[in-house]
């Protein structure tokens, strides 16, 4: 395997090819909530629904948990899995608000006082991190 | 013949399209953002082309995982507005010029560029975003329209290089097509953004306007940029802004800076607008 280079970037996913393999049915899930028919086969029969798509039971559950950061852990992509915030009703500004935990009125108050600065967010080494 | 004589570079933020759909871009919070394209719409009144080269990517609308095109060009005669998790947009159908998209997409095979030719294909905020802010709510869309979808969602996009020289070549498919044609070339998405995870929010405004000097100063230096330096300093999905670069490379070496627009923020993201014309032209 070649080295990746974007792998020491703090708080940050890259969805490569790999992750894109692993996050292939989870992803593929969250994007039918893209289409009108999928949300309502969705809610008529979430279970049945989600055994359409054989994703891992970690990513199932992540997927009943609606954890946020834990389906982008198993390979999901923000691009999919807002697709399902948007069926809960949460739009993006909102998911980053529950994704870095800050909570929907601090994230708004971070970006609009011109959002959250590159220094000390590029390297993990700068969050403690390896 | 017909001739691309301009660029704009543009941001795509989903948010703009809902503030210009809600009739909401008065607020105290949208205003800003909006002011910065007054002079482009004047602009483009002025510069009325006939055909938009628009380069955008899909947001896994048209697109999901099964599929992934690395270029994908509109051959389709029009582009319904998608539907996008909350339905469609209330914007006009996109019209192409379907005579000049298969020549170009023919021309740019042999220039040996191995597009994906669509002739199917639903267009999502990427595309119609740009549309909104620099014409407003039109009844129809006053120019063809003539999409080239970049694959930016999966690692890795095409390279600076890779896109700067595709511009190159659709200049070139341009310019080998009889009619008289005013083309004018968009490039969008960006700028400095992450929706992710633990850094989402992350702006760089530095950065960015650092790019936006280097696209009239060092277009072929810029080129050369790795992904690695969009994912670091630009957030995740600032990689869009490879996109740019096939903007870039379509106009001549030499251009004139017209316009440039920077704010923050549009929800999670910098917004960028900047318009470039060729020297030579009058
Ligand atoms: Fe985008």
């Amino acid at each position: 395997m070649t080295d990746k280079d974007y792998e020491d970037i703090p708080g940050t996913f890259v969805f490569d090819a790999d992750r894109a393999r692993i996050g292939y049915h989870l992803n593929q899930f969250c994007i039918s909530l893209g289409k009108a028919e999928g949300r309502e086969a969705f809610t008529a029969d979430p279970e049945a629904y989600l055994d359409r798509y054989p994703m891992s039971p970690e990513q199932r559950q992540a997927v009943i948990d609606r954890d946020w950061n834990r389906m982008l852990e198993l390979c999901g992509n923000i691009y999919y899995t807002s697709k399902l915030a948007a069926y809960d009703g949460i739009n993006f500004q909102d998911l980053a608000g529950l994704m870095t935990g800050m909570g929907r009125e601090a994230y708004r108050k971070m970006m609009v006082d011109g959002g959250r600065p590159i220094d000390g967010n590029r390297y993990k080494s700068e969050w403690g991190e390896d | 013949m017909a001739r691309i004589t301009a660029g704009v570079g543009c941001s795509h933020v989903p948010a703009i399209g809902v503030a210009i759909d809600k009739g909401i871009t008065g607020d105290d919070y949208w205003k800003p953002v909006f002011a910065g394209f007054e002079k482009s719409r004047e602009w483009m009144k002025e510069a009325n082309p006939d055909v938009i080269f628009l380069v955008y990517n899909d947001h896994c609308t048209a697109f999901d995982s099964s599929i992934i095109p690395t270029f994908a060009l509109g051959a389709a005669a029009e582009f319904q507005p998608a539907d996008e998790g909350w339905g469609p947009r209330p914007v006009p159908v996109v019209k192409n010029h379907q005579v000049l998209a298969s020549h170009i997409a023919q021309s740019l095979i042999l220039d040996e560029f191995d597009i994906t030719v669509m002739n199917e294909m639903e267009v999502d905020h990427g595309l119609t975003v740009p549309l909104s802010v620099m014409y407003g709510q039109p009844e129809e869309w006053p120019a063809l329209v003539i999409p080239l979808a970049v694959n930016v969602v999966m690692y890795p996009a095409p390279t600076g290089n890779r896109c700067y020289n595709l511009g190159k070549a659709i200049r070139r498919a341009v310019e080998s097509f009889d009619e008289d044609l005013n083309v004018v070339i968009f490039g969008t998405g960006g700028m400095s953004h992450q929706l992710q995870y633990k850094r989402a929010g992350l702006i760089n405004p530095e950065w960015d306007n650092a790019f936006l000097d280097r696209l009239t100063s060092d277009p072929v230096g810029l080129s050369q940029m790795p992904h690695i330096e969009y994912l670091r300093e630009a957030g995740s999905e600032g990689v869009e802004m490879v996109m740019w670069h096939v903007m870039r490379g379509a106009l001549d070496d030499e251009v004139t800076e017209v316009h440039r627009h920077y704010h923050v923020p549009a929800s999670n993201t910098a917004v960028g607008h900047i318009i470039l014309e060729n020297k030579n032209e009058d």
